[in-house]
């Protein structure tokens, strides 16, 4: 009986994945009005949840996917994967107020151009307390600080070792898993209500994955624009990454 | 009909991917330069475009706004298949990179936010916030000062 269910939600991966998420975001809605009275959004709790259930997948398989490791919930893999996650982000353009867009875009593009610096020059201070010497390993971990696509990009392109991959890698993960988390408690605090801010928070924290779950769990009007300044962000960050930031890296150590 | 709303989304998508792509080549990096913010740009372009012309059916607009209200439910499917244990057993030199990257981000947009002055919300703003938080049917019924009637507004523009 067990096995025949398992079997159709292997069977209908993408259904189940639907059923499943659809379940969840109800828990964790009743869960938000219920318990807190409203004073945590649905949204903010469904994605904790999901970050929660991510390990325990990880923990049970080994594997690196979370939930989606777990053959009965394989399709939460294909639901939550970059290419319907773009998609829909793409769609929430279509509720862009173009006018509040065009007067935060010049910040929008400061703020990319610092969110690109600023964590760059974190993560290379860091590698560098931390013993690492050689240009290549620092100009590495210090991408993956900007996200956990530039780390292992620059990385490939520099060839570094496969340590200081996996430690650029976990760097970027780390962030886009705080910046999901953070965003909701400390949006208040940020001045994060109104589009302007939210373009500014796109570019300056960057990773797509962070930015997409920080604005859902802190206030689903600020997406689009957060995520219209995030998408280019990592763009940015492969292009300085292997180039100007490992000139001036190099430049530097020696 | 519905599926020309999914269609444009699907073409906006595919054009801006495919020139993110072209970008990264021309730049030579192996990544998409901001594919996904170059498609999102088209398909606000193509949004006046259909409005100015009197071309945005109720359908069309259907078919790329359900793909928006199902934006939360999928980021909730991404969270659910992150790495967490990686990150949380990543050792001290991942959790001080990432915890002081996001706390000076944080600062930073703080400070940029104040640049300017603030800007307060519009209706359009809040009526897009509705949409994408999926609960479009009960607007009238949520928080936020909707427009009474945002579907018409829109068209009449």
């Amino acid at each position: 009986m067990l096995h025949m269910l398992e079997h159709v939600f292997v069977e209908q991966s993408l259904v189940a994945a639907f059923a499943v998420v659809g379940g969840l975001m109800l828990v964790s809605n009743l869960a938000g009005k219920r318990l807190t009275r409203g004073r945590i959004h649905g949204s903010a709790i469904a994605i904790v949840l999901g970050l929660a259930l991510a390990s325990v997948g990880g923990l049970v398989t080994g594997g690196k996917r979370g939930l989606a490791d777990i053959p009965a919930l394989a399709g939460i893999g294909l639901m939550g994967g970059a290419m319907l996650r773009d998609f829909a982000i793409v769609a929430t353009a279509f509720e862009v107020d173009v006018i509040e867009a065009r007067r935060a875009g010049l910040l929008g593009v400061i703020a990319l151009a610092l969110g690109t610096i600023l964590p760059f020059i974190v993560g290379t201070l860091t590698a560098f307390a931390f013993g690492y010497h050689d240009a290549v390993s620092i100009t590495t971990i210090g991408a993956g600080a900007i996200t956990y696509i530039v780390g292992p990009v620059t990385g490939a392109a520099l060839g570094a070792d496969s340590t200081v991959m996996a430690l650029s890698i976990a760097t970027g993960v780390t962030k886009a898993v705080m910046v999901m988390v953070g965003t909701p408690l400390v949006a208040r605090l940020i001045g994060l209500d109104n589009p302007r801010s939210a373009m500014a928070y796109g570019g300056l924290m960057g990773t797509v994955s962070g930015v997409a779950g920080g604005l859902a769990a802190t206030d689903p009007k600020l997406v689009p624009y957060g995520a219209l300044t995030a998408t280019f962000h990592t763009g940015i960050g492969c292009l300085v990454g292997p180039s100007l930031f490992f000139l001036i890296v190099r430049a530097m150590v020696g | 009909m519905t599926i020309l709303g999914v269609a444009l989304l699907a073409l906006c998508t595919l054009i801006g991917v495919f020139l993110g792509d072209l970008l990264g080549v021309l730049l030579q990096v192996k990544a998409n330069v901001g594919g996904v913010g170059i498609a999102m740009m088209l398909l606000i372009a193509a949004r006046i475009w259909l409005i100015r012309h009197g071309r945005l059916s109720h359908a069309t607009k259907l078919g790329v706004e359900f793909w928006a209200t199902m934006y939360i439910p999928i980021v909730v499917a991404m969270a659910a298949q992150q790495n967490v244990v990686a990150a949380v057993s990543g050792g001290p030199i991942v959790i001080i990179a990432a915890v002081s990257t996001v706390l000076l981000c944080f600062a930073a947009t703080a400070l940029l936010g104040r640049l300017g002055g603030r800007s307060t919300t519009s209706a359009e703003v809040e009526h897009g916030g509705a949409v994408i938080a999926g609960d479009t049917d009960d607007a009238p019924l949520s928080k936020a000062p909707l427009s009474p009637t945002p579907l018409h507004r829109s068209a009449r523009r």
